[in-house]
């Protein structure tokens, strides 16, 4: 990590400006309500529905680390942060997509 | 909470030589640490989705889900991240009464988030739908109820902040730990997104 005196500079940066949130918020309350709507209607099929809704929770999660906590390449701090994040993303994918794929596999194979 | 004793840590490593300005790096190591407990949830979720439909012939999520009112609850946990962030920009902005306002209004969205959650809890245990009734229900209330968790520690943590803030003014170590919580809580409204399009969302449709 860096201890050098752009430190505050960075630091500055890093905490969002009223304009910033408000932005964050109105997406964020976009990408809640399309998805809900979705559902409650159920206009769409079902394979239509449950990869619009994941989609939208993946754009929003985006949004949250973008807005809200700031997440960036540009600065040497935001870089490290961005990595732990995107290497955590990747376990979280792999323990939760294996696990599916281990079970429904080794049930599928059980029942015929 | 670790940040506290993290602090302390730094103030008696490198304080009595030349002052470094270590708040960036508390700051990065409570985001380590809430990326391990992105981990936690991801097994939380790992373990419901292996779950769901095991019901035992009891209820299933279609059953039990009412989607107006976890549309409330994610509204208020919505709005208490925008409120939040104003709470964070009137501390770096050094406006006292302004934070505090800030923040008992976050913490009284949370409070009406985890009051509905425990109203949800309630209405299914006393329906006798508590967790003990089959594997979708057990993996349900988990992963439900460490979200929760976390939100109460959250409010928890809230309330001594505001006591700091009220008495100590917002120094700099005060806004450090205050900037944790505000990854705490902004991150807790990211697993809630997840919850709510992979718990509810999904099982409702």
């Amino acid at each position: 990590m860096s201890h050098s005196h752009s430190h505050s500079v960075e630091h500055d940066a890093s905490h969002g400006t009223v304009k910033s949130y408000l932005v964050g918020f109105l997406l964020s309350v976009i990408l809640t309500a399309i998805p809900f709507y979705l559902v409650m209607e159920g206009d769409f099929s079902k394979v239509t529905t449950l990869w619009s809704i994941v989609t939208l929770a993946i754009v929003q999660i985006w949004v949250h680390l973008k807005y809200f906590l700031h997440l960036s390449f540009t600065t040497e701090e935001g870089r490290a942060s961005t990595f732990s994040f995107l290497f955590s993303a990747l376990i979280i994918v792999m323990v939760v997509g294996l696990s599916v794929w281990i079970i429904y596999e080794s049930n599928a194979m059980m029942m015929y | 909470m670790s940040t506290v004793s993290a602090h302390l840590d730094s103030i008696s490593g490198d304080g009595h030589e030349h002052h470094h300005d270590t708040s960036g790096d508390t700051i990065f190591g409570f985001w380590l640490y809430l990326m391990t407990d992105c981990l936690l949830f991801a097994s939380f979720f790992a373990t419901y989705a292996v779950l769901y439909m095991n019901t035992a012939g009891g209820v299933s999520g279609k059953d039990i889900f009412e989607l107006d009112f976890v549309a409330v609850e994610t509204a208020a946990l919505l709005i208490s991240s925008i409120t939040f962030g104003f709470a964070m920009i009137a501390a770096h902005g050094q406006k006292k009464a302004l934070t505090l306002t800030w923040l008992f209004v976050t913490f009284c969205l949370g409070t009406v988030f985890i009051g509905m959650e425990i109203y949800e809890f309630h209405h299914l245990i006393v329906h006798g739908n508590g967790p003990q009734q089959s594997a979708f229900l057990t993996s349900f209330f988990s992963l439900v109820g460490l979200h929760g968790l976390h939100v109460t520690a959250g409010l928890i943590w809230m309330t001594i902040m505001m006591i700091e803030v009220a008495k100590r003014g917002l120094g700099k170590s005060t806004v450090t730990r205050l900037s944790c919580l505000s990854l705490f809580w902004h991150f807790l409204d990211i697993v809630w997104i997840c919850v709510f399009t992979v718990v509810y969302l999904m099982g409702a449709m």
